[in-house]
Parts: C-alpha cells; sequence; structure tokens
C-alpha cells in the first residue's frame, strides 16, 4: 500500500494546480493578518476564505485527477492488488499532498500570528474540510464515467455546500421564526461540513457575543466539551462515509 | 489450470457471456477467436477480475478468483489497447510496476532488449506511437516469468519485425509449459503457434477442440481452412444466412 500512496503522492506534489493552490492559500491568509490591526480579526477573514476556496479546490482537484487517473487504475487491477487497496490508496495520497498544501499555504501563518487554540482548530478544521471534500470528491467520480458529468456533479455539491445550504436554512429560519427552533437548528447545522466548521471556530472568537439567543444556544451545544467532540466525529462521519460508499461501488465496478 | 465455469454478465441489457463453461491446462496455447463483440475482451477481463461476472465462478489452480488478488501474480496480461499515464515515460512505468510487485524473481528482461525499449526509457507515454505502446505491454506482460499468459490480439500493431520477435517469444515460453491465451483475428498468423481453439459467437462458446482433431475432423491443413470448412457445414444444417454472415466477419 504504501508503494502506491508514494506514487501518488509524488506525482500530485509535481503538479502545477497543488502549487499554485499552495500559493494562493499563503498570499490570501498572510494578507488577510498583515491587513487587519488584530489577529481575531485576522482569524475572521482567513476562514471565510478558507471555507470557500478549501472545499471548492478539494472536491475539483480530486475529481478531475480520478478521472486522468482512470488508466493508472487500470494498470494496477491487472497487477496482483486488491482493489479496495488501490482505492484507500488513492484517496490517503490525494487527501494527504491537499492536506500538505494547506498546511503549507495556510497553517504556517495561522500558526505564527495565532498561536492558541484558536489557530490551532482552524488547522484541524481545515484538514477536515480538505479530507470531507477530496471524500465528496471520489464519490462523484465513481458515480458516472463520464468526465464532464462527473466534475458537474463535484461543482454542483460544492454549490450546495458553499452557497445554497446557507439560503435554505435562512429561508426556513424565516418561515419558522415564530416557533422556537432554535435546537432543531443546531441539529440541521450537522448536514453542511462547511456551517459545522464556521460554527465551530465562530463560536471560540469573541463575535459569537454578537450572535444573540441563537447564538447563545448554539453555545450552549458547541461550546462544551461534549458538544466540540460531537461536532469533531460529525465532520469525521462526513469524511468516512462518502468514501466509503464510494469504496463499496469501486469493487463492485467493472473497468 | 483455469476453470471456468456457467460464467455470465450482462452489460446493461445486452448479454454479453451467456453461461460459459471452460477448462484450460497447462502447456496450452489457446486461440480465443470469434466475431467482433462476440465477448473475447470481456471473458479474458473476467478471468482478471477486472469484469465482475453475475453468475459462475472461475477457478485458477483450483481455488475461486472472486474477491482475490494474490493469483494475478502468475498472470501476464496484454491489453488490446494498452493505456498508461500519459506524463509518465517507459522507463517510470517499469520502474513503477516492479515496485508495485516487489519480487524477488529474476525477471525477464528479453523482450525489453529485443524490442530496443532501452534506449527510448525517457520517452513520455504520450508521444508513443501505437506500436511502441503495445511493445511497452508485451514487455510488461513477460516481465515477470508468469504461469499464464493472456494475450489479447498480440501482433495487432506491431511491425512484422517485431511480430515475428513476439511470436518467438511466445513459442518458447509455451515449451517452458506455460498456458498461453491469445485472442486474434488473424487465423494464418496462428497456424505455428496454437494448440486449442475456442470459437466464441454471440456470448457463448461453439466449440473448443485441439488443433490436431480439428484438422483431422476436417481433412484440412491450416487453420483457417478448417474453421471455414465447419462454418460451412454448420451452414447446411442452420440458418444459411446467419452462419454466412459468421464467415464473412471471421475470414
Amino acid at each position: 500500500m504504501n508503494r502506491i500512496i508514494k506514487i501518488i503522492w509524488l506525482d500530485i506534489l509535481k503538479s502545477r494546480i497543488v502549487f499554485a493552490y499552495t500559493l494562493i492559500l499563503a498570499i490570501l491568509s498572510w494578507s488577510s493578518f498583515a491587513l487587519e490591526d488584530n489577529s481575531a480579526k485576522g482569524i475572521l477573514t482567513v476562514l471565510n476564505v478558507i471555507l470557500f476556496t478549501v472545499p471548492l479546490v478539494s472536491i475539483l482537484f480530486a475529481t478531475i485527477y480520478l478521472y486522468n487517473s482512470a488508466e493508472f487504475i487500470e494498470l494496477l487491477l491487472s497487477q496482483p492488488i486488491k482493489r479496495g487497496k488501490i482505492w484507500i490508496s488513492l484517496f490517503l495520497g490525494l487527501s494527504l499532498s491537499m492536506i500538505l498544501a494547506f498546511f503549507v499555504g495556510a497553517g504556517i501563518p495561522l500558526l505564527i500570528n495565532s498561536p492558541d487554540s484558536i489557530g490551532l482548530m482552524m488547522l484541524i478544521n481545515g484538514c477536515l474540510i480538505t479530507v470531507i471534500f477530496t471524500a465528496l470528491a471520489f464519490s462523484s467520480a465513481i458515480i458516472t464515467r463520464d468526465k464532464a458529468k462527473g466534475i458537474g456533479i463535484a461543482i454542483m455539491t460544492w454549490l450546495f455546500f458553499a452557497l445554497l445550504f446557507d439560503g435554505l436554512v435562512l429561508f426556513l429560519l424565516f418561515q419558522f421564526q415564530d416557533y422556537p427552533i432554535e435546537n432543531a437548528m443546531v441539529a440541521i447545522t450537522a448536514l453542511s461540513p462547511i456551517d459545522l466548521a464556521r460554527i465551530q471556530i465562530l463560536l471560540h472568537l469573541d463575535v459569537s457575543a454578537m450572535m444573540g439567543y441563537t447564538g447563545a444556544i448554539f453555545k450552549d451545544f458547541f461550546g462544551t466539551a461534549v458538544g466540540l467532540i460531537a461536532s469533531f466525529v460529525l465532520l469525521s462521519l462526513w469524511a468516512i462515509l462518502p468514501f466509503f460508499i464510494s469504496l463499496k461501488k469501486f469493487k463492485t465496478k467493472d473497468l | 489450470m483455469i476453470e471456468i465455469k456457467n460464467i455470465s454478465k450482462k452489460f446493461g441489457k445486452l448479454e454479453v457471456l451467456k453461461d460459459i463453461n471452460l477448462s484450460c491446462k497447462k502447456g496450452e496455447c489457446i486461440a480465443l477467436i470469434g466475431p467482433n463483440g462476440c465477448g473475447k475482451t470481456t471473458l479474458i477481463k473476467s478471468i482478471l477480475g477486472m469484469v465482475l461476472p453475475d453468475k459462475g465462478t472461475i477457478e485458477f489452480n483450483g481455488k475461486s478468483v472472486l474477491g482475490e488478488h494474490l493469483y494475478r501474480e502468475n498472470i501476464g496480461y496484454m491489453p488490446q489497447i494498452g493505456r498508461y499515464p500519459d506524463n509518465m515515460t517507459i522507463g517510470q512505468i517499469i520502474e513503477m510496476i516492479k515496485k508495485i510487485r516487489n519480487s524477488n524473481q529474476a525477471l525477464d528482461e528479453d523482450l525489453l532488449k529485443a524490442f530496443k525499449l532501452e534506449s527510448m526509457f525517457d520517452k513520455q507515454m504520450r508521444t508513443l506511437s501505437g506500436g511502441t505502446t503495445q511493445k511497452v505491454s508485451a514487455v510488461l506482460a513477460f516481465l515477470f516469468n508468469p504461469d499464464v499468459l493472456i494475450l489479447d490480439e498480440p501482433t495487432a500493431g506491431l511491425d512484422p519485425l517485431a511480430a515475428e520477435i513476439l511470436k518467438e517469444k511466445i513459442i518458447q515460453e509455451k515449451d517452458k509449459g506455460k498456458l498461453i491465451f491469445i485472442t486474434s483475428h488473424l487465423l494464418s498468423e496462428l497456424d505455428d503457434l496454437i494448440t486449442e481453439i475456442i470459437f466464441m459467437q454471440d456470448g457463448t462458446v461453439y466449440f473448443h477442440k485441439k488443433v490436431a482433431t480439428l484438422k483431422a475432423e476436417t481433412n484440412e491443413d491450416k487453420i483457417s481452412k478448417a474453421i471455414a470448412s465447419i462454418l460451412k457445414n454448420k451452414s447446411v444444417n442452420q440458418n444459411h444466412q446467419e452462419s454466412h454472415k459468421v464467415l464473412k466477419a471471421i475470414l
């Protein structure tokens, strides 16, 4: 397994896209911290940048990479290697190299400018988001053989979680504003990994004081140790489930 | 060595393999022939585990291959159209497969030398001609001294000289007692290679016979003529037009 991961990992790190991604993340993070006068504000800017770009690049790059390595997968399949191993190696190779890009680009400025629990949490959340959207890329790439369709599905997935989901939540919020829906809102956030990560970080910043009653309910849940663990477990599930669904499909696919 | 029992496979509504039974022993060189789209490649891919049959079992040395992977150590596969990662060079591909196999057996680099591929080691796969890609596939198939060789249209796209080199290599391996599968449309080319013939048609095995028996039954000394005469006989008994189509397709 390690040999295949190493081959994939080296292949990805050689690509110019990953290098450009690292560079853009670095420019955005360093400039966010340089422009704001305190690190909390800087973190907020970085948070929004990360939650927008990281999922997009992770899911798109991983989907395109999977379609482009169709030949590679075919070649490996005629060798004495387990099917599951090929798919898992691809997943680990892709997520590890995307995490490395994220760490070099955004992780280093985060740790230098905000060397506390919040900076660390941002880092962990960023890595989790990377893995989650790589996993989502695997499930969208396995659905269809058609590259254009697969990339379309990947973009729709990103669009849903990055923009549409917030719109839906806002819509629900206005429709049911006369009812006590605060607890339900906590549950609904679990349905989007991006929101989960955002709320987790926001609540650890001072700005959470301005979020009113709903903010207090959120803090009641996500602020506690149990809530924190629960949300990390949920984020991990978001990474594991899509990947396992794709793994199951890959094992029975005709190539 | 390879036992195929009641294999069926559907792609959507299309039945590609219909209840196929075959038994192949060591030391044989088997030609898998039949018109285009009769299921030859699908059958080969099921043996390799790349296509998973809907029904039936395939046994390799007495063990079912379903969900297994180690048996592929004993198989060298040369695909019909070799597809390789574009940005890797010939040297990198061969190096990579060596690393993945990680075998400490002596490697068989005869073909590598005979095809003079070493001088092209740093050429990228996307710059190669179809024939050179076929050569790389052939080298990879023979590299690890496998007990079974599966060659899907091995000489298609090769120049006459390279085809001759490959043919000699196949004969050499056959004499070592290996099981060799060849699919081909060039019946004349198979004459001095093969010992058994499997004729497939519309996803079923039409016949599986030794070459000697086939020749004796039909009183012909060329494989192509023997098969033609079998199909002619069939057309007397059966629908004339249909067999005519088959004849046209293979000749």
